[in-house]
């Protein structure tokens, strides 16, 4: 069977699985469609957090991307799963504790103040709103080059898919396709990067593999990698090229950030009590880390093959995948001294042959010549990763409008069945917006990514660990804390993503910290504000004490 | 509720959460970013060790810390459990 063929029924069978479970999960009651009716069993929860979790990004962009920066992607690897621990030791059990269904309702039941509600139903909007629009895009993506559709129809058919079991399933039908939808692009992940591992270094364990010999003689795959990369005036793999205290904030942020996401946060509601938020942590990371020691084998292994592959090799001669990502754009050959070979090499002057990061998932199971379902599995694979993050994050905007700003502000007179229609129709409505933004992405989506952790980690990771252990902290510091950070991150990330981009060069950042990095910065000015301002206004009415009292607290939810 | 037993119960969790905390900064901070390149002198079969620590061995420290975090805080439940019981009979005891 042909690439095309097997594609077609890898995301059939995928596809019909998620429209099973959605029809089998419907969601009768709001405590069904915020929080999946609270009894999830703790393994369940962590596959799904997992797959919420790992996005489009994740799966497809995170592996290129290391790729390219050798040792400095470590920040996406150590970024997007040490925030785990923060979230294990510092959030998730609490706020299961707590027991209601939002971020949101925490920070304004624990700030004793709609204002602080607002701010956080503000800043969970825009963190998942700019998050979903990449997902959307990512599944556009990803169906207009494997199955030869355009990306509006690709598009329609991810917002179709998400749309079916999102609003009629809610939470409860999200987290059980999320679970197939792990079960789905972990393995898609695996296949191609353990086949690929045993065929360079005759390892079947790619994290094995890694520090291996090659099998064609030319010694440890690391070191040969440094060796090509040196030859051809590529930065050394195994070398840091950016500046110490840039990584040390990239990676902080992420950390935080990825503690402070409301559709990860959310995921903890989900279990029947404190003991097994716990163990869901515990097994959320597990099911993560399968993904993420392994991108960076991966990494490695396709740098060297596409190295391998390439270089001053015959253009005439490329084999089939050449031509093929030629079309996509995602590679492209400028043979600038008409040898017709392939120069790939560090000088930009001299260089013939750009790559894409996103390739380096998507093609490394073609350059290494496997078989055909295993280059058919990534297109599964990539789309389960997307669909499941997007599920997430619509959910986190349909609460965030249904149940924190209508039922909880603006219209706490409406019955339980009426808060249920609304949240299905917030959810309706957030998937068009989403679905049109994938449809005409404005230039910059990839780019505004760094916000959403950036602004996850200076507004609602500060104001969560303060409100667990600060028992004194109080509404004016925790509002005046979000603020500040929000707007402090957001106007860097602003100047320099949008509106100065020629002046994004480490000279002009503020201690040399990347946009990317800023996050950090954030939650250390939320935390100066939070701080300083708490000390000078009256403490938390007494009520507010006894409920922190409560949730450090075991016990039943 | 007793509070004895509740600020012990506290005070062994924030004990607990500070030591998992420095072992997280130290390996991913310290050894995977700061001190990366000391490390990378010594080696082991095709890696250099603060080269290994980045990329693989803090990911599995992570996966360490929430493990003896879940176990830590089971047993400290359970021991508050029992604490706050002895507690509330001792309150009764006395009321008679």
């Amino acid at each position: 069977m042909s690439v095309q063929m097997w594609t077609y029924v890898f995301v059939f069978l995928s596809f019909s699985l998620y429209i099973g479970i959605a029809i089998w999960s419907r969601a009768e009651s709001t405590k069904e469609f915020y929080v999946a009716g609270g009894g999830v069993h703790p393994v369940a929860n962590g596959m799904a957090t997992a797959a919420d979790w790992m996005s489009a990004a994740s799966f497809i962009s995170m592996t290129g991307l290391i790729s390219f920066l050798g040792r400095d992607g470590t920040f996406y690897l150590m970024g997007w799963t040490g925030g785990y621990v923060l979230l294990a030791l510092l959030l998730a059990p609490y706020l299961r504790k707590f027991g209601k269904f939002t971020v949101p309702d925490f920070i304004g039941d624990r700030y004793y103040s709609q204002t602080a509600r607002l701010v956080a139903v503000f800043s969970a909007i825009v963190i998942s709103f700019i998050y979903v629009c990449g997902q959307m895009q990512g599944a556009g993506i990803v169906f207009s080059r494997f199955l030869e559709v355009d990306v509006t129809t690709g598009v329609i058919i991810g917002m179709a898919i998400v749309f079916f079991y999102a609003v009629l399933g809610g939470m409860k039908g999200i987290t059980y396709t999320q679970v197939a939808q792990y079960c789905v692009l972990i393995f898609a992940f695996m296949v191609p990067a353990i086949f690929i591992s045993i065929m360079m270094t005759g390892q079947a364990i790619p994290q094995i593999g890694f520090g291996s010999e090659l099998l064609d003689g030319s010694g440890y795959l690391l070191d040969r990698l440094d060796g090509l990369s040196q030859e051809l005036g590529f930065a050394t793999y195994t070398e840091g090229q950016r500046s110490t205290q840039d990584v040390f904030f990239i990676t902080a942020a992420l950390m935080f950030g990825t503690a402070g996401l409301p559709h990860v946060i959310i995921r903890f509601f989900t279990v029947p009590n404190v003991r097994d938020a716990r163990r869901s942590a515990g097994y959320a990371i597990i099911f993560i880390a399968i993904l993420y020691s392994t991108a960076p084998t991966v990494a490695a292994f396709a740098r060297a093959n596409l190295i391998n592959s390439v270089s001053n090799a015959e253009y005439s001669a490329m084999p089939d995948w050449f031509g093929k990502w030629e079309t996509t754009n995602l590679i492209s050959f400028d043979d600038k001294n008409n040898d017709g070979k392939i120069q790939y090499v560090g000088d930009a002057e001299r260089n013939e042959l750009t790559v894409s990061a996103d390739i380096m998932v998507m093609a490394n199971p073609e350059i290494a010549g496997l078989p055909n379902w295993v280059i058919a599995l990534v297109t599964a694979g990539a789309l389960a990763a997307a669909l499941s993050t997007a599920a997430g994050l619509l959910l986190v905007i349909s609460t965030s409008v249904a149940h924190d700003m209508l039922k909880r502000t603006f219209m706490p007179s409406i019955s339980e069945k009426q808060e249920l229609l609304y949240a299905r129709l917030s959810i309706f409505v957030a998937v068009l917006i989403a679905g049109y933004v994938g449809m005409n992405p404005p230039a910059y989506v990839a780019q505004v990514v760094a916000f959403a952790f950036g602004l996850a980690a200076a507004s609602f990771f500060p104001a969560i660990v303060l409100g667990i252990f600060q028992k004194k902290m109080n509404k004016q510091g925790a509002i005046s804390g979000m603020a500040a950070g929000f707007i402090f991150t957001a106007s860097y990330i602003i100047y320099f993503k949008l509106i100065n981009p020629a002046a994004s060069t480490a000279d002009n950042w503020l201690f040399g910290i990347s946009p990317e990095g800023i996050g950090t910065l954030g939650t250390l000015i939320n935390l100066g504000f939070a701080y300083t301002i708490a000390r000078f206004t009256p403490d938390p009415p007494d009520d507010v004490q006894e409920l922190v009292e409560n949730i450090r607290l075991p016990g039943e939810s | 509720m007793s509070n004895t037993s509740a600020n012990s119960y506290w005070k062994a969790n924030i004990k607990l959460v500070l030591t998992l905390l420095c072992v997280w900064f130290l390996i991913s901070f310290a050894c995977g970013i700061l001190f990366v390149d000391v490390l990378d002198n010594i080696r082991f079969g095709g890696f250099k060790l603060g080269f290994w620590i980045a990329q693989q061995g803090s990911i599995l420290t992570f996966i360490a810390l929430i493990l003896i975090y879940i176990r830590a805080m089971d047993k400290l439940d359970s021991q508050y459990k029992q604490a706050s019981s002895n507690d509330a009979q001792d309150t009764e005891g006395e009321a008679q």
